[in-house]
């Protein structure tokens, strides 16, 4: 038993808070909401660079052949530094995806990953269980589409713009504005079926848990982002003659977040080592990880807010671009509930 | 990272798996044992104490010059894993061997070590704590129990409550007040006292269950030699806060206690659903979020151990240890009442509440022993978050 990181893996997550810190400001964060697709190239091959985006794509396609344990700790400072870049449905779920299919296009999909010029958006189709938000794709603007049919077969669509492969591509803005969502329409052509319907199916399974772990490991991030900026109001802020932090109602409300958080983090560091794993664990433990982490930053979104009072309530405050990051996150790939009655067998994906 | 255990701890699994098989007291064998919080149970989970002793269970992580078998962090956790799964009796030891007893390894001499390790281990000496006093509660500096220099002896005057184990204990650590002029939370000295000695007074305190699991202790001149000062004289609070740290963190509830707990919550959430449906559909997220909850204290704890075990501390983070798992216990038990519904308010034939209600009467104490949970969430804010002190 071993339950820590090494230094290598500690080491790349101080590599990424470094760009992050130059690269994804707040002021950067603003631009995105401002305009489609949200995100900026510029930085998706500044991540290239880095290697972030090969971490799981295998050597022989140019990648670092790592797992989602090396994984986890970049994916939970993409949501401490607010990153809108489609990492989770591109690593996460896209790169494993194509690994397994091991065909000669796959191949050059998990290329194009690895060297940063290819970002991948995920969605479900109309009617799915369940999975990255409903009819929506998420993080728009990616050069490949991944998407399961009404029928079960999995596709994979290059996009080309609004009318990509027959499908209706239509924009939708998020409460989160650095989200640039796009609505699909229509059934992907026969020809960009990547997988039949039998293993298809189990294909889109274990990319919708990669998608809920991914995803949960964000919203780490954006939790301990969060408690953070409660934390530093809480200390500077002075009413009554003192810091409010030093007031017990402000202290506990923080302690308590800080305490959701603090125990969110295993689950999603052991749901990564399952799956790394294969061990047949890894979906109950993915489950218990987003149910756990979406709460995390729910109740650090809430508490956040209530510490910074009106001045948090603005639209200039940065603290709502993280606060709507949590809510986001905390729904898409299966909310905290959807995942406890999962954990009981009750639904699935 | 590596969350397998070795095959030297699955070997030790195994060989705890089938002794506790054979030998924890069930109905016709020898058990369950009576309520700890009696003289009859408190006697028969001597036995067990005992028992375990001989096999040496009893302290799977000491030395085993003081009866353990040398094993480590992650060895004592497997044993607790099999304990809890087998369902064997609470520790009637525990306040020694799980609380005072990593106090003594950290501040005690080796004759300490000799004196008080094995007798505690064998259930021969069952200790008490005592810290709190009627005006020193969660602000525990406050105490006004005193220790006097007399000739070469200390001499011990004041009361203490809310002693744990109190009523039935034969020994007592606790702080007491040596040198009235220092700041408060300097001049106060650790000292282990026999229940026996001359000018003890045990008063037992029915507790909310109706047993007297706790007790107060009034202390009229006892003479307690400088050999039952634990750690330097007027240093104790720096030792007392060791103890807490334990009592807190890693050692007083190790997370086998929850999932198990959350596991036979999971088969009574499946017996509710065949008879009330409604109910237990109403209960459903209650009773996965338990399960969620008591995993995260697993895995919590194994990466608490390998850190401990590369020789880092755990330091201020007990608290959040002590709130997660007293409010995991309390939300656990009070789910299985409610899916018990009418009937979580019966009491068995002999009127004693049955398992789940003495849990949760039990899991009621959490939130409040061991510092309350403001207290915890004090140093949280103020120690690892960095707030300003009030």
């Amino acid at each position: 038993m071993q339950f820590a990181f090494d230094d290598r893996q500690v080491e790349f997550r101080a590599q990424l808070r470094a760009l992050a810190e130059k690269e994804c400001t707040p002021a950067d964060l603003r631009a995105a909401w401002e305009s489609a697709p949200g995100w900026s190239a510029d930085r998706w091959r500044a991540l290239g660079d880095m290697g972030i985006l090969a971490v799981t794509v295998p050597e022989a396609q140019g990648g670092l052949g790592l797992g989602f344990v090396d994984l986890v700790l970049l994916l939970e400072e993409a949501g401490r530094s607010g990153l809108p870049e489609p990492v989770v449905e591109t690593v996460a779920v896209a790169a494993p995806l194509f690994a397994a299919l091991g065909t000669d296009a796959s191949g050059r999909w998990l290329e194009g990953i690895a060297s940063g010029e290819v970002a991948v958006g995920v969605a479900a189709p109309p009617g799915a269980p369940e999975g990255p938000g409903g009819p929506v794709l998420v993080n728009a603007g990616g050069a490949l589409l991944v998407l399961p049919s009404a029928g079960g077969a999995l596709h994979v669509v290059e996009t080309t713009g609004a009318g990509s492969a027959g499908l209706a591509l239509e924009p939708k803005r998020s409460v989160d504005g650095a989200r640039h969502l796009v609505e699909v329409g229509g059934e992907p052509p026969a020809e960009t079926e990547v997988a039949a319907a039998g293993p298809g199916l189990e294909l889109w399974r274990r990319a919708c848990d990669r998608g809920a772990w991914g995803t949960a490991a964000v919203l780490l991030g954006v939790a301990d982002r969060l408690v953070g900026f409660g934390a530093e109001h809480a200390k500077a802020r002075v009413q009554f003659g003192k810091p409010i932090g030093s007031f017990q109602a402000v202290k506990h409300h923080l302690a308590g977040a800080l305490v959701r958080l603090e125990f969110a983090r295993p689950l999603v560091y052991a749901a990564a080592w399952a799956l790394d794993e294969g061990d047949e664990e890894a979906p109950r433990l993915v489950s218990m990880a987003k149910s756990a982490a979406s709460d995390a930053a729910s109740v650090a979104a809430s508490v956040a807010l209530q510490v910074h009072g009106a001045i948090g309530y603005t639209w200039e405050h940065d603290l709502h671009l993280w606060m709507k990051r949590a809510w986001a996150l905390g729904a898409a790939w299966g909310d905290a509930g959807w995942h406890r009655a999962r954990l009981l067998g009750q639904i699935s994906w | 990272m590596d969350l397998r255990f070795g095959p030297d701890q699955e070997r030790l699994r195994v060989e705890a798996r089938d002794w506790l098989e054979a030998h924890v007291p069930r109905a016709g064998n020898g058990g369950p044992l009576p309520s700890l919080d009696t003289a009859e149970g408190f006697d028969a989970h001597r036995v067990w104490e005992r028992t375990m002793f001989e096999a040496r269970w009893a302290v799977v992580s000491w030395p085993e010059r003081y009866g353990g078998r040398d094993g480590g962090l992650f060895d004592w956790l497997v044993f607790e894993e099999e304990y809890y799964r087998a369902q064997a009796p609470t520790r009637v030891g525990q306040n020694g061997i799980f609380l005072l007893a990593p106090t003594l390894f950290e501040f005690g001499t080796e004759e300490q070590k000799d004196r008080y390790l094995p007798p505690m281990a064998s259930g021969e000496e069952i200790w008490c704590q005592g810290w709190s006093e009627p005006d020193a509660g969660s602000d525990l500096a406050a105490i006004r129990s005193r220790a006097d220099r007399r000739g070469g002896d200390w001499v011990l005057n004041g009361q203490k409550t809310w002693c744990s184990r109190g009523a039935f204990a034969d020994w007592l650590f606790g702080l007491f007040r040596s040198d009235p002029a220092a700041e408060r939370h300097r001049g106060l000295t650790y000292f282990l006292v026999p229940m026996d000695a001359p000018g003890v007074t045990v008063r037992p305190i029915a507790q909310l269950d109706g047993e007297t699991g706790f007790a107060e202790v009034f202390f009229d001149d006892v003479v307690v030699p400088d050999a039952q000062v634990l750690g330097e004289a007027h240093r104790g609070w720096e030792v007392a806060m060791a103890t807490a740290g334990s009592e807190r963190g890693l050692s007083l509830r190790s997370p086998a206690r929850y999932t198990e707990a959350a596991a036979r919550l999971v088969a009574l959430h499946r017996r509710c659903a065949e008879r009330h449906p409604v109910r237990a559909a109403r209960l459903a997220d209650a009773v996965a979020k338990a399960v969620v909850d008591a995993e995260a204290y697993r895995y919590h704890t194994y990466m608490t151990a390998t850190r401990v075990l590369a020789g880092g501390s755990v330091g201020a983070e007990a608290s959040m240890n002590k709130v997660f798992w007293s409010e995991t216990d309390l939300a656990i038990h009070r789910t299985a009442l409610e899916l018990l519904g009418p009937e979580a308010e019966l009491l068995d034939d002999e009127g004693r509440p049955p398992a789940w209600l003495d849990g949760y009467l039990f899991a009621l104490a959490g939130p409040i022993y061991a510092g309350t949970n403001e207290i915890q969430r004090n140093v949280v804010a103020e120690r690892v978050l960095g707030l300003p002190r009030a």
